[in-house]
């Protein structure tokens, strides 16, 4: 139980998925001009990124039973996509104010290297099934609280209005973010995600 | 070299192919719907899973649109009574908090899932598709035409001077629309007349520029909030830049048909003298009719010998030309940025902003 908790606590804080190794880059940096979006599209990450690793986990263990790991990358990809494809019909279907909400960024996320990320890293570090659901979903919440303080401090920035214009939009973006994951690194030692 | 990599990898290729193809037909499959217009007006039954627009125009109502239903124009908008579900992020940037409380929404983004009830003004019911063929190309300048098209199918169009029609254009992802206004007065029934310019790499411009005498195009129409005042006591003002000319033509020779003695000026902003056209036809209009006044205003190449007329941008000749305070009615149509300093001018003439039509392009 306590490996699980440090696994949590490591996915979130020392090993931040978005500000240690620097993935998912493409929406942190186009989704986190507002609180709004941000939040929506961490919801989609959160939900797509803890079922895929949660589908891909026992299919690892076939490719492994087969001798077949060669492919393990491509069917990660296919997997991916397919789970998203079908998740959005779920939810057309089922859920539609849900999909109003956050449904229209899950095919942003079919291409998300985050996502892939996820279930490469449960792959090197042999974690269980528990361990992989638990790492996916800490993962998942470690993006949501980054891009999460970077569209804040970007919301209230705006309300200030003094960058520089050539900085406006992603170059300001990028900064915050350096600033943040420097920040982050002071969790650094804390716990390990072994 | 073993072979069992490839047959999983095809294995789960198949069962995940299999299990969209079960949720495709069980889950996008949506029954018969109906879409309610107008209150019992009028009552479409059609599969849904569509977008509101390609239902309404698989039905003959076609609502405008420019960008062919991808949610970048805004020009779909339509009431949305009850079944539409909620306004989507997509349509956000294209509704104002006012138009959201009256439920508007845009057709292209609306998806069918159950039946709907819509208001549609009865003037778009009234906008059919038109068949017709290429009667005559005429040259107006280097990069302009002028397409002259004969009614085939409904063959007659009535019409409001200044309003447009969608340019069926074929492509390779189907068929899209591109907006062009009427260039022909509206008395001439018969026949629809359009000013192309050709836009290196626009797909309308393209396809209208290498068709032929005898060539079939299709279109739907007429489209456009512009409306004439009848009063022949208010001056109209029609401004024109770059190719705009389409709309003033036909708002200037229909009014000059039914009223001689009508007061108008026409304000034409071109580059150089190569991008002047139909100055000799309404010359001589101005010649038979002392109200209409015609400016051509050059802004490029000032040096130019050739050319005794105004220079500068045409806000400029609009500002002094025009006396102040005299019932206006005023027709722009041009480029966002001429627009907006002509709007200006003309709001310091006094004329108000609701007599001000415009068309940016």
């Amino acid at each position: 139980m306590a490996h699980l908790i440090t696994i949590f606590i490591a996915a979130i804080l020392t090993h931040n998925i978005a500000l240690t190794y620097l993935l998912g880059m493409c929406p942190f940096v186009s989704l986190s001009r507002s609180v709004k979006t941000a939040f929506g599209m961490s919801f989609a990450v959160i939900f797509v990124i803890t079922l895929t690793a949660a589908i891909n986990w026992p299919i690892h263990r076939l490719l492994v039973y087969y001798n077949s790991e060669i492919i393990s990358y491509i069917v990660f990809i296919i997997i991916i996509a397919a789970s998203v494809q079908l998740v959005e019909m779920i939810m057309e279907r089922f859920f539609p104010s849900l999909q109003a909400s956050f449904g229209i960024f899950l095919p942003l996320i079919t291409v998300n290297c985050t996502v892939l990320a996820v279930s490469l890293f449960m792959v090197l570090r042999e974690y269980s099934y528990i361990a992989t659901l638990v790492f996916a979903f800490g993962s998942a919440v470690g993006w949501m609280l980054a891009i999460m303080i970077v569209a804040a401090i970007n919301e209230k920035l705006k309300l200030i209005g003094d960058v520089p214009k050539g900085l406006r939009g992603t170059g300001i973006i990028m900064i915050i973010a350096g600033i943040i994951a420097l920040a982050f690194l002071g969790f650094g030692g804390m716990v390990d995600i072994k | 070299m073993s072979f069992v990599p490839v047959i999983i990898i095809n294995l789960i290729l198949l069962i995940i192919t299999i299990l969209l193809a079960i949720a495709d037909h069980f889950l996008v499959n949506y029954g018969i719907c109906n879409i309610d217009i107008n209150v019992d007006e009028k009552l479409i039954e059609i599969e849904g899973g569509q977008s509101l627009l390609s239902s309404l125009y698989a039905n003959d109502i076609f609502i405008p649109s420019a960008c062919g239903g991808k949610g970048s124009c805004g020009y779909c908008k339509i009431t949305v009574t009850a079944g539409g579900g909620q306004v989507l992020p997509t349509e956000l940037p294209y509704l104002t908090r006012k138009e959201i409380r009256s439920n508007l929404r845009l057709a292209c983004q609306v998806k069918i899932r159950e039946d709907i009830f819509i208001r549609i003004p009865s003037e778009l019911l009234n906008i059919k598709m038109f068949t017709a063929t290429l009667e005559s190309i005429r040259d107006l300048t280097y990069d302009i035409k002028e397409i002259g098209m004969r009614l085939i199918e409904p063959s007659e169009i009535s019409h409001r001077p200044g309003q447009y029609v969608q340019i069926q254009t074929p492509s390779p992802g189907g068929d899209i629309f591109r907006a062009y206004s009427i260039s022909s007065p509206v008395y001439e029934l018969n026949t629809v007349e359009l000013n192309v310019r050709l836009i290196p790499g626009g797909i309308g411009s393209t396809y209208l520029h290498n068709l032929q005498v005898g060539d079939t195009v299709k279109f739907t129409g007429p489209y456009g909030e512009f409306i004439l005042n009848d009063d022949p006591s208010v001056e109209i003002i029609c401004v024109g830049g770059g190719c705009g000319m389409a709309p003033m033509k036909s708002i200037i020779y229909s009014i000059y048909d039914r009223c001689p003695d009508r007061s108008c000026w026409l304000f034409f902003g071109c580059r150089t003298t190569k991008d002047i056209f139909y100055l000799d036809e309404f010359k001589q209009l101005a010649d038979k009719h002392p109200g209409f006044h015609v400016i051509y205003a050059l802004s490029d190449k000032l040096d130019d010998q050739s050319w005794d007329g105004d220079t500068g941008f045409i806000h400029l000749a609009v500002d002094k030309y025009l006396k102040t305070n005299i019932k206006r009615q005023a027709f722009l149509c041009g480029p966002p940025l001429m627009i907006e300093a002509t709007m200006k001018v003309l709001e310091q003439k006094g004329v108000v902003p609701q007599d001000i039509f415009y068309d940016e392009f």
